[in-house]
């Protein structure tokens, strides 16, 4: 039962950060079309650059909120390179994004080096039903509850967030009446910059990260998204704690080694399901 | 207000539009007509720049329009219904009205997203400018439907109540009676001369040639991508080049 609940408690955790990385995906892809595949190599810049920023004694708080700031600009930077250039089509653009996340591998090993870095989190624990629970693992799934509803607010309610829907629903239409689509664009990428900032800042202090661990956040996060069709964030969420909790599970009963196999058939699954109402989606 | 010199566009070597020239009036009602393949699309394209022209120009209060993107030809105030330019999915009636109000905007995206005072303020603004676009069209009371559970004809309202958000100078209506039925065609019909008459400039593509000769106050007449009259309606519709080239039956009909 305690085993049982530790792993549930832990696979919220990782679910968590799957769904924040997969909310990125969804929202560059809801407003651009575009597979941003830098999403991983974001989480691992927010991770990072939060224990640098920490090393400079610059006190905590502070450092994260600024890290998930500075990955923000780095998710627009990546946006200019990506979709800068009007009439960039979406495949291409995909292709770019990957030469994105290659290039800051060689960034992350020529900063940070090669070994994993776990920037100081909320020590301590607390017991909850018996189970002893890390305060960062709970903390994350806090933080990333507020970043959802913060999101849902954001497209449900703001103006901003309207017009960058209607430019993901019908870019002729949106042009015609003077949206800019391409700095919808942007902002997306902004905004997929900090989810994913903010996923590697929250679970870095548990789960070391190094240059390599954009693949696995990336994967994780593009089959939560998935489970979502690339354009709902409250199926991503889903799909993430689904994909964190039976992940945790198969690690758990069956070995750790199984994990990574156990998302991609979770992939594999949903694709193959959804297949039809993905590609209906691409049809309108 | 709009002038539109020798415009040229071609594609694979056939021209859809060729040497086209227009001017259109401020407070005009301006129609053009012509039969299938006319050009007539190609035309509006190039108006709302989702085509670029091989030569010529277009110049619309003073500023010349070619090289401008489409997003920013909306904020220079023209304003465009179109059969393309569908409604937005998954929002309300009013919020699709609110979208068309982007044009008129100033707040920046840093603002809006901290929700800023000023922000605040030009969001209720925006609001009040739909709630009165939507009353202008007469749709008050679907503003919280959502768009695309509307009859066709309503929804054609909508694109037109989206279009006014934005405070346009010039408002293009491009085969805005297609796919209606009659009674919501009569609507429609009475809803641009309304606003004819409120000093709007409107210029109207249709192909409901009856539709066109009532309402406009000049037409020009495209076949094979060139103007072949232009002229009141009575003037077009004793032209011989245009009953010879398309109209015969249709003008004579539309006559009596």
């Amino acid at each position: 039962m305690n085993a049982l609940l530790i792993y549930v408690v832990s696979g919220i955790t990782i679910g968590a950060t799957y769904a924040l990385i997969g909310s990125g995906f969804v929202v560059v892809h809801r407003v651009t079309h575009v597979v941003n595949f830098t999403q991983g190599t974001l989480a691992v810049f927010g991770g990072l650059i939060s224990y640098s920023l920490l090393s400079f004694s610059i006190p905590h708080g502070l450092a994260e909120v600024l890290a998930v700031l500075l990955t923000g600009l780095i998710g627009l930077v990546f946006a200019f390179v990506t979709i800068g250039k009007r009439g960039t089509p979406p495949l291409t653009a995909l292709l770019i994004t990957l030469g994105l996340s290659i290039l800051s591998e060689g960034i992350f090993v020529t900063i940070w080096g090669q070994a994993p870095i776990a920037p100081e989190g909320l020590g301590g624990a607390t017991v909850l039903l018996g189970a002893s629970i890390e305060n960062q693992r709970l903390l994350t799934a806090g933080i990333s509850a507020i970043a959802f509803i913060l999101l849902g607010i954001f497209f449900g309610r703001t103006y901003l967030g309207k017009g960058m829907t209607a430019a993901a629903s019908n870019p002729r239409a949106a042009a015609l009446v003077g949206i800019d689509s391409r700095r919808m664009g942007f902002i997306a990428f902004a905004i997929a910059g900090m989810l994913g900032g903010l996923a590697g800042v929250v679970t870095a202090p548990f789960s070391p990260i190094s240059f390599s661990s954009d693949l696995p956040l990336a994967l994780g996060g593009f089959a939560a998204a998935v489970f979502g069709g690339l354009s709902s964030p409250w199926l991503t969420v889903v799909g993430g704690l689904v994909l964190g909790i039976s992940g945790q599970l198969v690690a758990g009963y069956f070995g750790g080694s199984y994990q990574t196999v156990a998302a991609l058939v979770m992939l594999l699954v949903v694709m193959i399901a959804r297949h039809k109402s993905l590609s209906a989606e691409e049809a309108k | 207000m709009l002038s539109i010199t020798a415009l040229s566009r071609s594609y694979g070597g056939v021209f859809a539009v060729r040497d086209v020239s227009l001017v259109v009036g401020q407070g005009e009602l301006r129609g053009i007509i012509g039969p299938n393949g006319a050009g007539k699309s190609t035309l509006m394209n190039l108006i709302s720049g989702q085509t670029q022209p091989l030569r010529g120009s277009i110049h619309f209060d003073g500023a010349r329009l070619e090289r401008i993107p489409t997003h920013r030809r909306a904020r220079l105030g023209i304003a465009i219904v179109f059969q393309g330019a569908r409604l937005f999915r998954g929002m309300t009636v009013l919020e699709n009205v609110m979208v068309g109000a982007t044009s008129i905007t100033q707040s920046g995206a840093f603002a809006a997203a901290l929700r800023l005072p000023a922000q605040r303020r030009e969001e209720h603004h925006i609001r009040e400018r739909a709630v009165a676009a939507l009353a202008r069209v007469g749709l008050s009371d679907w503003a919280d439907r959502p768009a695309d559970s509307l009859p066709l004809g309503q929804q054609r309202r909508v694109q037109v109540a989206r279009a006014l958000a934005g405070a346009p100078k010039l408002l293009l209506l491009d085969e805005p009676a297609s796919g209606l039925r009659a009674a919501e065609r009569r609507d429609l019909s009475d809803l641009i001369a309304q606003l004819h008459g409120e000093g709007m400039t409107i210029v109207l593509i249709e192909h409901d040639v009856a539709m066109v000769m009532k309402l406009a106050t000049r037409i020009a007449v495209l076949d094979l991508g060139q103007v072949i009259a232009d002229g009141t309606p009575e003037e077009v519709r004793s032209n011989q080049r245009v009953i010879d080239a398309y109209l015969g039956t249709e003008v004579s009909r539309a006559h009596s």
